[in-house]
């Protein structure tokens, strides 16, 4: 069974996917638990492959029993064994949590959406899970037409056009990705991820080759909404109902930044990618303009979602110019990011639907009071907004130890300048939502006891996910020390240092 | 000197830390109150059972969790950490008494939520004394200027608003925008955190360099109150007045101090900074916040104002000391922090005690109010004289160490500066004390009747003045430890 | 300038396939009306079909489908062969492409249902002035 993990961590929520639909049919009530057992499952079994990574180095998988590189391989090494955990543990926890407010926004399309739900899991798993670049664009497209329908159901008018939006520029990204690996397939004749980075090296003077890099490169970045491609991430984000953002917001950027780093580090090595390519500084400019843009744009929002859209924009950037900068503890702050964003993005997002769920919006204004309202709703938020703003021993605060010690020792100052900026702007952000929660809506009260407004919190189905999503992002602090030194480090190739 | 390894530092943090839920849900003020007192209590003896073995020389390490060489979560308690501590959590036992006559003299709101986030102040407090590097200190130095807004902005109204946003901008701005790239770059160069006996900068880079780090400590640390990052200070007293008194004349702004001492001499060190003369500048730095921040408090009317100026002035005199890198300079400074501590919050009680009987914040609102409130304006002189250096009170001790420093260092200059602040601090206390008794009848603004403030604000400020006096005589521990510090710094 | 000629016309079928993929993203990028955006999605991914498809191409070469001969076990000869793998990769991008114009028509029709217009300025305006009365 054991040896099947890496395929039943895709089988599992792709089979569920049809089960809920005919479920749909059916019995509406069932589709929720199907499809957590599915999530379960699938869970289990990214944390029992990366349990076999940390005792053999690397699992492979056959599908179907054919040998690369003609057939599809499953390759699982420390880098997405641990992205394995992130996804479906996230894909998990935020279906609990969301359980009450697809039952309020869906009602009779809770079937329909709990499909897509699995779907959409099935292709992130895929992303991550496989080892041939050709299949790595069918999940992707999977992954990408799923998502186009969670984000564009629900009740909010503008969805649907922020969604089209978002399918071009998505499409677009995909059919980069793909001409890229037709340059490939051209120079190399494989679709395989190892034996493809085999033949290489003796082609790395050839033009055709750094044009399939840059090409991919702008599909993946115009996937994951890195500067200048972000146009779409915000309103597409924003107007979505708050279980498709809460998913689909922590996990989609942090996967493609992931198959960012496997086409840097496998597929061109680390070789190629920082000597012959030249094109880190350029890269890590644009990075410094992401954090920049994201952070100016987050400012001038009134509604608490969108911010939080602009800072993704933002935390993409720490990633990509992360990985960029050419050292490893740059690459490990960008790989830690992944967890570690993955997380906070989580915990903010699960507050804004908490919030929604209640107070039935979430710009500024519905904000105020909501300390006393939610106290713990707002608890949660304040972790997650330390762990923004990078205040230890939260996680966030030791990525950004590690993108900055890597930036110090690149040399690319304006990159440490614009980690900082994007922190002192990240403090302005969240105590300005803090402030407005804490200071009440109506009358004041110069030291009388008064009359506060009773507690209306959020039902425990949508808090209890949320304090174990918190309190994971203090443990994963606390835990970085382990899960750089056992998994990270070991993710890194040799070649860079 | 050995060094045992014992949870003791790490207990003494997570005491206040834990009380916290059993607050919250305390039904009954008084039963709330109740553990308070049982947490400050368990808190000062959880310190004061690790003095004996620092007494004799040894230090008391525990490390929590280990993130990368040199990085760690590490608590490590030695003579000055040892101080410090001794100090913050004694007041604490002192202000809680004192907080619930105040708050409940002024019938204030939330006071759940103020004794809650006085505790996470605490342990913030102890978590900086106790770190044993500069990634732990800075931890704990993040949790005290987000434990500290809620309490600075209390009263939750506009003016609350907007002092929490000063207080909010020049402390995490200067946090984040210096010291944490200041702390990575250290790290980067030098590959450990940890603080020395000589300091772990030594040799790793050129001048320029670390005078520009030197630079980003000592302004990113801006609880210090040097100037011109000094502005959070006068607009935080909007804050109930137990929270200036324990936080800001105790409390947090002896973090940011402490923090900049522990920079001088664990991170950077003695030899290092008179090798590159960078001693002789943070003395002058120290003492323009001297001399400016007294001739400031010279012009003010409000009397906790007046008091936030003093205190700017007097943190200086701590950094000055330390700055001199002379043996007894240093020790002045260090036993400053105990000697100013119980000098200023007697200051801050009083201050405190006064609104509460009288409604009254401004000097000169206040003629005549001895003759009203004599065991408060008794404690006001005491603590007045403490903080003027003069005997019979121990603010007396440091000064005369202070002094002594800057003849060792051969710096006459400060010797100078230090002699012309005590005048200024004479002038502008001893008009109040002098207004408050001898002022002609006539022109009393009360009447003669004794009305003193509630009990729970009188005792604890008579407690602290009584201190004050106490030190003079007996300077123990503090002075001892502050000298054992020295001595394991310079090696006489 | 021979050499020019020369490339441009030995791998003229590379020239067709960018300037498809140039028109589909033009139309994608300047075009107001949702349809003709979505054309142009179209025409783009077409392009980088036919782009696959024409790299497997041989000189002489037929398509790739063996006779059924029953009983007749001869190797066959590769080169007579074109190359089936893009074909085979093509048709997944086939079918990807036509899901996505289906999801893509299906949201235009909602749009159109809500605003009443296919054209991208007009809806944009009718967002702004309903924003602008809340």
């Amino acid at each position: 069974m054991s040896t099947q993990y890496p395929a039943l961590l895709v089988t599992i929520p792709l089979l569920s996917g049809f089960v809920i639909s005919a479920a749909g049919w059916l019995n509406r009530r069932l589709c929720f638990y199907i499809a957590v057992i599915a999530l379960a499952g699938s869970a289990f079994s990214c944390f029992g492959v990366l349990l076999q990574v940390l005792q053999e180095g690397h699992v492979t998988y056959h599908l179907g029993g054919w040998d690369p590189p003609w057939g599809i391989e499953y390759y699982v090494d420390y880098l997405n064994g641990l992205v394995l955990v992130v996804v479906s543990t996230v894909a998990l926890v935020n279906l609990i949590a969301t359980k009450r407010s697809v039952e309020e926004e869906f009602q009779e399309k809770i079937g329909p959406f709990y499909t897509l739900y699995a779907f959409m899991v099935t292709g992130l798993l895929g992303i991550v899970v496989t080892g041939d670049a050709f299949n790595l664009y069918v999940l992707l497209e999977i992954t990408a037409l799923s998502g186009y329908g969670l984000l564009g159901m629900g009740k909010n008018d503008r969805a649907t056009l922020s969604t089209l939006n978002y399918l071009y520029m998505g499409t677009i990204g995909a059919c980069f990705y793909l001409l890229g690996i037709g340059y490939l397939y051209i120079v190399t004749g494989s679709l395989n991820m190892r034996d493809i980075a085999q033949i290489l090296p003796s082609l790395y003077g050839s033009k055709a080759v750094l044009a399939a890099f840059i090409i991919c490169l702008v599909g993946v970045w115009a996937k994951m909404a890195f500067f200048p491609f972000h146009g779409w991430l915000p309103n597409a984000y924003t107007h979505a109902s708050s279980a498709a953002s809460s998913l689909i917001a922590p996990l989609v950027t942090k996967v493609m930044i992931y198959v960012m780093i496997r086409l840097m580090l496998t597929i061109f090595t680390p070789a190629f990618t920082f000597s012959v390519a030249q094109l880190s500084k350029p890269v890590v400019w644009l990075a410094v303009a992401a954090i920049v843009m994201g952070g100016i744009f987050a400012l001038a929002q009134r509604d608490l979602k969108k911010m939080l859209t602009y800072i993704i924009v933002a935390e993409v950037g720490y990633m990509v110019g992360g990985a960029w900068l050419g050292n490893r503890a740059g690459m490990t702050g960008a790989i830690l990011h992944i967890l570690n964003d993955a997380l906070m993005t989580l915990c903010v997002f699960l507050v804004a639907g908490n919030i929604v769920y209640k107070v039935k919006g979430c710009a500024f204004d519905d904000l105020k009071g909501l300390m006393r309202k939610m106290p713990f709703t707002m608890g949660a938020f304040v972790v997650g907004a330390l762990s923004i703003i990078g205040v230890p021993p939260t996680c966030g605060f030791f990525s950004k130890w590690y993108l900055i010690s890597g930036a110090i020792q690149a040399g690319q100052y304006a990159f440490v300048v614009a980690l900082l900026f994007s922190s002192l702007v990240n403090v302005v952000l969240f105590f300005r939502v803090i402030e407005i929660g804490y200071y009440e809506p109506a009358g004041s009260h110069h030291g009388h006891e008064h009359h506060p407004e009773p507690m209306d919190e959020a039902p425990l189905t949508m808090l209890v996910p949320l304090f174990i999503v918190a309190a994971g992002l203090i443990l994963v602090g606390l835990y970085t020390g382990d899960i750089v030194n056992r998994i990270i480090e070991l993710a890194i190739p040799n070649g860079i240092v | 000197m050995e060094t045992i390894t014992s949870i003791r530092p790490l207990l003494a943090v997570l005491v206040s830390l834990s009380v916290t839920p059993i607050l919250v849900s305390s039904r009954a003020p008084n039963v709330r109150e109740a553990w308070t007192f049982v947490a400050a209590t368990v808190k000062f003896l959880i310190v004061l059972s690790m003095l004996p073995a620092i007494l004799h020389g040894n230090e008391i390490v525990y490390t929590l969790v280990e993130f990368l060489p040199g990085a760690a979560i590490k608590f490590r308690v030695d003579a000055l950490g040892m101080l410090f501590a001794l100090v913050s959590s004694s007041l604490w036992i002192i202000t809680s008494a004192y907080s619930i006559g105040y708050m409940r003299g002024l019938k204030e709101h939330s006071q759940t939520r103020y004794f809650c986030f006085f505790a996470f102040c605490l342990s913030a407090t102890v978590g900086v004394a106790f770190s044993g590097n500069l990634l732990t200190l800075y931890l704990f130095y993040e949790m005290l200027s987000l434990a500290t807004y809620p309490l600075v902005t209390h009263h939750q109204d506009e003016q609350a608003r907007r002092s929490g946003h000063k207080y909010l901008l020049y402390i995490v701005g200067t946090s984040i925008g210096f010291v944490l790239p200041a702390m990575l770059i250290s790290y980067n160069l030098a590959g450990t955190l940890e603080f020395s006996k000589h300091g772990f900068l030594a040799g790793t880079a050129s001048k320029p360099l670390l005078g520009l780090l030197l630079f980003m400590f000592i302004f990113g640390f801006a609880k210090a109150a040097i100037m011109p990052l000094h502005g959070w200070l006068p607009a935080a007293m909007v804050a109930p007045t137990p929270v200036s008194a324990l936080l800001h004349a105790v409390a947090v702004v002896k973090v940011g101090v402490f923090s900049i001492v522990r920079i001088l001499t664990g991170v950077f060190g003695v030899q290092l900074l008179s090798s590159l003369d960078f001693g002789t500048v943070i003395c002058y730095v120290a003492a323009f916040t001297i001399i400016v921040g007294s001739l400031i408090a010279l012009s003010q009317d409000n009397l906790k104002r007046l008091l936030a100026f003093s205190t700017i002035a007097q943190l200086s005199y701590i950094v000055l000391g330390v700055a001199l890198l002379s043996p007894k300079g240093m020790t002045g400074g260090i036993v400053h922090i105990a000697m100013h501590a119980f000098g200023k919050i007697t200051l801050f009680f009083c201050a405190g005690a006064i609104f509460v009987a009288t409604g009254k914040k401004n000097i000169s609102e206040m003629l005549g109010i001895g003759r009203r409130m004599p065991v408060t304006m008794a404690a006001f002189f005491i603590g007045a004289l403490s903080i003027t250096g003069v005997p019979p009170c121990g603010g007396f001790i440091s000064k005369w160490y202070l002094v002594l420093g800057t003849l060792q260092a051969h710096q006459v200059v400060f010797l100078v500066v230090l002699l012309v602040s005590s005048l200024l601090n004479a002038c502008y206390f001893m008009p109040i004390v002098y207004k408050a008794f001898f002022c002609p009848p006539k022109e009393a603004m009360f009447q003669n009747t004794v009305q003193e403030a509630p009990l729970f604000c009188v005792v604890p400020l008579a407690i602290t003045a009584l201190i004050s006096i106490i030190l003079f005589f007996y300077p123990q521990p503090f002075l001892r430890l502050a000298i054992m510090m020295v001595q394991s710094i310079t090696g006489t | 300038m021979e050499d020019i000629v020369q490339t441009v016309v030995a791998k003229y079928n590379y020239w067709i396939y960018i300037t498809l993929m140039m028109m589909g993203l033009y139309a994608m990028i300047a075009k107001n009306n949702l349809i003709k955006k979505i054309v142009g999605m179209n025409i783009f991914q077409t392009a980088i079909i036919l782009f696959y498809v024409s790299i497997g191409v041989k000189k002489g070469a037929t398509i790739p489908i063996i006779k059924a001969l029953h009983g007749h076990h001869e190797a066959i000869n590769p080169a007579e062969y074109m190359n089936p793998l893009p074909h085979v990769l093509m048709l997944t991008a086939i079918v990807v492409g036509v899901a996505t114009l289906g999801v893509a028509l299906a949201f235009a029709i909602r749009v159109y249902n809500r605003y009443n217009t296919l054209e991208e300025d007009e809806i944009l305006s009718q967002i702004r002035t309903k924003t602008e009365e809340i």
